[in-house]
């Protein structure tokens, strides 16, 4: 592991030099945003004037983009605007080793920007552009597997341009069975798994003074005050499903409002210590709470910086798996260059590199000989390279097909947190 | 022809302040009322209808924040008081040469973002840090103690964050303060209390009133201290709206909840006023 500091020595944050060169508007949107001001006179006009249309995306305008023939008249740009989360990928003194490999291969220049902190900020950053059919500077974004954002990028607005397979030879080779056609996106129409992880439970032994096994052990009476649960709605929902025996990907309405039945008997008993953002970690560590809902891959963070009593478990009841998924946004730039990073990437040995940093679930099994040799803490993780015993218990999230139904979720969920 | 230019002047030199007003504080207002009357979702787009059930369905939803919004901020506007009122005092009256540098040293906390600092609160309040684990190590608290995650922990955050917002105004209140008239209350044989009491706190009532409005405006729209230092039993009006502007994309409910803490804050500040007088209100604005 490199040092968390790298991003300090770049200099000028690249984002912002991009910001400040590229524009952002087209003096027509200028001038109709001008005439819209001008035209709005009365506050009742104003008012109503304020409806909003939808994203919803229902016309067939953009639907060559991403056939055969649209792949075809694409060319090879040289350039590579990649948007990525903080700290996911290999990093040695502010470089990326294997960006370095790619332009080294490929000739292709990589911009790499980590402006993702998280899925539904970004989406508010990107979706106004998207609106308006203009390219976001992005060739490739992350986004996450259980989110609703994703949703409205794939399968709503559908905002990302159909991936074309012939040019990903090495994606059909080496991608896991864990990420290849999942739920939210069947065939891997648009997307190509970059991490995975668990999202299972993590405890303290000293302070638990026993063995956890069981979704249930998250009931027990004896952790009151000390039980760490997620924030995060759609994790905390699926839980609140394992717990019942219930598969979330194929969950109803009435499975839902049970799970939050359940949920809210442990926060009514005590149990509860606090819904987490990312800070259950800090929790944990600190003593703050002994058993919590956790990521694999924190977890693994942790026990090699300072917390090696902590473990991670999956569950006997089943264990939830998310993926960060790369995708190309419409109106993409360098298209081509943005497939050959994507097959570059399910190399094993490119896969390794990266898994060797990042720590979470590489969608390259094959990379696991080569960490085993270079860097055997890795390799053996059972955290990085799940064994089949683990993969046996894996649930996906569900998938919501519009807004009502994310809204309805919400309404049995939310309370929960909130109140 | 020059009187027709005098008499225009004043409008056209205020010009940019109105434009100011109309752009960043009349249009984002209109925008909220809108939004809230708005019914629709992200995907098939919003339409303007009237809805003021909006209203009172998210008042019925979320009463209970609203009103524990108003009881954190309220509380914690009271203590920042109780303890930034001897700070100002102190160093109006006795912080002689050195009256920057104590300024300066209440500021400084302010060169770290306020997140950073409350990060800092929880570990330092956590359950086995350095503050309760030592306590409890000797035996002074029981091992189950915990301060994070209560009510008790986001107001005292609250109040720690909001304290500069409440000497500042207080400290140049008082410091207006002509000591003539301190002195003759003495010769008209009050007591010191009473001095205090009758002449010191009526002339530093701008600043009083500054320094609520600061901190409680704020404090009850707050949603930092009550996710980094609140547990599951203290949610506030800010988590909501946060919550239902960026994770659920939940616009009209986040824009009604906005629209009713504005009317809210806004009869607070009223009732203050009436209270209290308005020459006070005044003299703060001025």
């Amino acid at each position: 592991m490199s040092s968390q500091d790298d991003s300090l020595e770049q200099g000028v944050d690249p984002a912002l030099l991009r910001g400040l060169t590229e524009p952002r508007f087209t003096r027509r949107q200028a001038l109709k945003v001008g005439g819209a001001g001008a035209g709005a006179l009365s506050i009742g006009a104003l008012l109503s004037a304020c409806g909003v249309a939808g994203t919803a995306n229902n016309s067939s305008k953009s639907s060559s983009v991403g056939t055969a023939a649209w792949w075809k008249k694409q060319k090879q740009a040289g350039i590579l605007d990649f948007a990525n989360w903080p700290l996911y990928i290999d990093t040695s003194h502010g470089k990326h080793p294997s960006l370095e490999q790619f332009t080294k291969a490929t000739g292709i220049k990589v911009n790499y920007f980590e402006v993702i902190q998280d899925n539904a900020p970004f989406y508010a950053q990107i979706s106004p552009t998207l609106r308006s059919g203009q390219s976001i500077g992005y060739d490739i974004v992350v986004m996450t597997s259980n989110s609703w954002q994703l949703t409205e990028m794939l399968n709503i607005n559908k905002w990302a341009v159909p991936l074309d397979h012939s040019q990903l030879p090495n994606f059909a080779k080496y991608a896991s069975p864990l990420v290849t056609s999942p739920g939210y996106d069947p065939g891997n129409k648009y997307t190509a798994a970059w991490q995975s992880g668990f999202t299972g439970i993590a405890y303290n032994p000293q302070l638990t003074g026993r063995e956890i096994t069981s979704v249930h052990d998250l009931w027990d009476p004896k952790f009151k005050g000390h039980v760490g649960m997620m924030s995060d709605n759609t994790e905390l929902g699926s839980l609140g499903m394992l717990a019942l025996g219930i598969d979330p990907q194929h969950s109803t309405v009435s499975d839902w409002h049970k799970a939050a039945k359940l949920l809210n008997q442990q926060k009514a008993s005590g149990l509860v210590r606090q819904y987490y953002d990312q800070s259950y970690i800090k929790a944990l560590e600190n003593g703050d709470t002994w058993i919590t809902q956790a990521w694999s891959g924190d977890i693994y963070q942790a026990n090699n910086s300072g917390y090696p009593h902590l473990k991670f478990v999956v569950p006997k009841e089943g264990v939830m798996i998310w993926t960060d998924n790369m995708l190309i946004p419409l109106h993409a730039k360098h298209p081509v260059d943005a497939l050959k990073w994507m097959n570059f990437y399910y190399q094993p040995k490119v896969a390794a590199e990266v898994a060797d940093w990042v720590d979470y679930i590489t969608p390259v099994p094959d990379a696991k000989p080569i960490l085993v040799k270079q860097d055997p803490a890795v390799g053996k993780s059972p955290l990085v390279f799940p064994t089949a015993a683990m993969n046996k218990k894996v649930h996906q999230y569900y998938n919501f097909k519009n807004y009502n139904e994310f809204q309805t979720w919400n309404n049995i969920f939310n309370p929960i947190i909130q109140a | 022809m020059s009187s027709v230019r005098a008499r225009i002047a004043p409008y056209l030199l205020s010009f940019p302040g109105w434009f100011w007003l109309g752009l960043f504080f009349l249009l984002p207002i209109i925008t909220v009322l809108s939004v809230a009357l708005q019914t629709g979702n992200p995907d098939t787009g919003y339409t303007f209808t009237w809805h003021w059930s909006e209203f009172s369905t998210v008042l019925s939803n979320y009463n209970g924040e609203l009103v524990r919004s108003f009881i954190y901020g309220g509380i914690s506007t009271l203590a920042a008081f109780v303890i930034a009122y001897p700070m100002a005092y102190w160093i109006a009256f006795h912080g002689g040469l050195h009256k920057s540098t104590y300024l300066f040293i209440i500021l400084l906390p302010f060169f770290v973002s306020f997140v950073i600092r409350t990060l800092a609160w929880q570990f330092l309040l956590s359950d086995n840090g350095i503050v309760l684990g030592s306590l409890k190590s000797i035996g002074l608290l029981p091992q189950s103690t915990h301060v994070l995650s209560t009510p008790f922990a986001v107001i005292a955050g609250l109040t720690y964050n909001a304290l500069p917002y409440m000497v500042l105004p207080l400290y140049v209140a008082i410091e207006k303060i002509d000591r003539r008239v301190v002195r003759a209350a003495g010769d008209l044989y009050a007591s010191g209390v009473q001095a205090f009491f009758r002449v010191i706190l009526p002339l530093s009532s701008a600043g009083i009133f500054a320094g609520f409005l600061l901190v409680f405006v704020t404090n009850v729209g707050d949603y930092v201290n009550a996710s980094i230092l609140g547990g599951p039993g203290t949610t506030m009006i800010g988590n909501v709206i946060q919550n239902s502007y960026l994770e659920n994309l939940d616009y009209p409910t986040a824009s009604a909840l906005s629209s009713i803490l504005m009317v809210l804050l806004l009869f607070v500040i009223w009732l203050y006023a009436r209270v209290f007088g308005t020459e006070a209100v005044e003299e703060a604005v001025a």
